[in-house]
């Protein structure tokens, strides 16, 4: 092999190269997100849904909601399970008992790598430091 | 409101598949339940009538002003890129088409309460590409901003300039024009690259309020903007138009403006 010594080499620094994030990161596993509820949301004990649902799918029913409120004008949501009738309104409703965005929506986001557009418009709660 | 035809389909295919058909399929299709029974405004052909003869300048700056704070509008400083909802302008240039050469200089000179006409014919819907603007069933021409993609088609399109484009971003406004900006954090503001203009206050129909520059000039003057439905013959607004004599922008053009001037 021609150069054998300088193409080793250049391998070995390439391969050092694309693995220098994971040899950073190695043994260093990011905090897994634990999202906290206000005390006003504690104390309502249940969301618009039921918590299972809006862990997994909080997402969805946002995107539903956006459609049915702009579009269809429907602007009242029943939660199915206590029959409870709410303002769909990310930033009315939503925002209202989890006041606390930073820590109950960003990090989870953070820690699964999604950056959701809808804070360009709708306006975050001002939240104490 | 409504169910398309597609959810209809479903919703009738399967009910009958069900063999459930009538009383079952008909609960399911009955729209706006949950609504009916809450506080909202509801009209088949919302229309507003403004009372030229006593607004002026401080009246018109007023209702404006009510509408700019509600909806998060910024003063930007800069007319080549303001956004306006509702602003003033003369009555020669907002009614081009009155031909009469002889009109009292002091009507002619006058400023008019202009705004989105919420026409029934909207040129603006027609021409948008994304169905990010379109006609409510109560006549409300609607923005979806979530849609938009800022393509202007509908600024072309609109006789009267009632849209605005971002041509950055609202929040980004001279802090010394707009030191409390935003003014109303129950709405939101809008992104750099999407239209915006008056949507007759869907949301506050929606909790039974009357919209903001109505509210602000109901506290000038009874009757100075009057909002109601065209379609109820009943309605305050028909009373006035059979009253009064009243014009609309432009309706050669064959829009159908909803908003009236009585001059």
């Amino acid at each position: 092999m021609y150069d054998g010594g300088k193409i080793i080499v250049g391998l070995i620094v390439c391969l050092a190269f694309f693995m220098s994030p994971f040899i950073y990161d190695a043994g260093k596993a990011a905090k897994a997100p634990d999202p906290e509820l206000t005390p006003k949301a504690k104390e309502a004990k249940e969301c618009v849904m039921d918590t299972s649902y809006m862990k997994t799918s909080h997402m969805h029913l946002l995107d539903k909601w956006r459609n049915t409120v702009v579009r269809d004008g429907e602007r009242y949501h029943k939660n199915t399970g206590n029959g409870k009738v709410y303002y769909k309104s990310l930033q009315v409703t939503c925002l209202d008992c989890h006041s606390n965005k930073s820590k109950f929506c960003d990090q989870c986001h953070d820690y699964m790598g999604i950056d959701p557009y809808c804070w360009d418009c709708h306006i975050e709660p001002e939240e104490k430091k | 409101m409504g169910v398309n035809r597609r959810k209809f389909l479903k919703i009738a295919g399967l009910s009958t598949f069900l063999g459930l058909g009538g009383k079952t399929a008909f609960e399911l299709l009955a729209p706006g339940k949950l609504e009916a029974a809450l506080p909202i405004m509801a009209g088949k052909r919302w229309a507003m009538v403004i009372d030229m003869r006593r607004m002026n300048e401080e009246t018109i700056a007023k209702c404006q002003e009510a509408c700019h704070r509600e909806h998060n509008i910024p003063d930007l400083g800069d007319p080549k890129v303001e956004i306006k909802w509702i602003w003033a302008e003369e009555f020669e240039h907002a009614f081009p088409d009155q031909e009469n050469e002889y009109i009292p200089e002091k009507v002619k000179h006058k400023n008019v309460m202009l705004l989105c006409n919420h026409c029934s014919n909207p040129p603006c819907c027609r021409v948008c590409p994304t169905g990010a603007t379109w006609q409510r069933e109560d006549g409300i021409v609607m923005m979806d901003w979530h849609r938009c993609i800022g393509c202007r088609f509908c600024m072309a399109g609109c006789p009267y300039g009632s849209r605005s484009f971002n041509w950055g971003d609202p929040r980004k406004a001279p802090k010394d024009l707009n030191p409390d900006f935003p003014t109303n954090r129950e709405f939101p503001t809008r992104s750099k690259g999407v239209v915006e203009k008056c949507t007759f206050c869907d949301e506050r129909l929606a909790k039974g309020q009357l919209p903001a520059c109505v509210e602000a000039a109901d506290k000038m003057g009874k009757d100075l903007v009057i909002f109601g439905d065209l379609a109820d013959p009943e309605s305050n607004v028909r009373q006035a138009l059979s009253k009064h004599y009243a014009i609309r922008r432009k309706p050669e053009l064959g829009t159908s403006p909803n908003v009236y001037y009585i001059i």
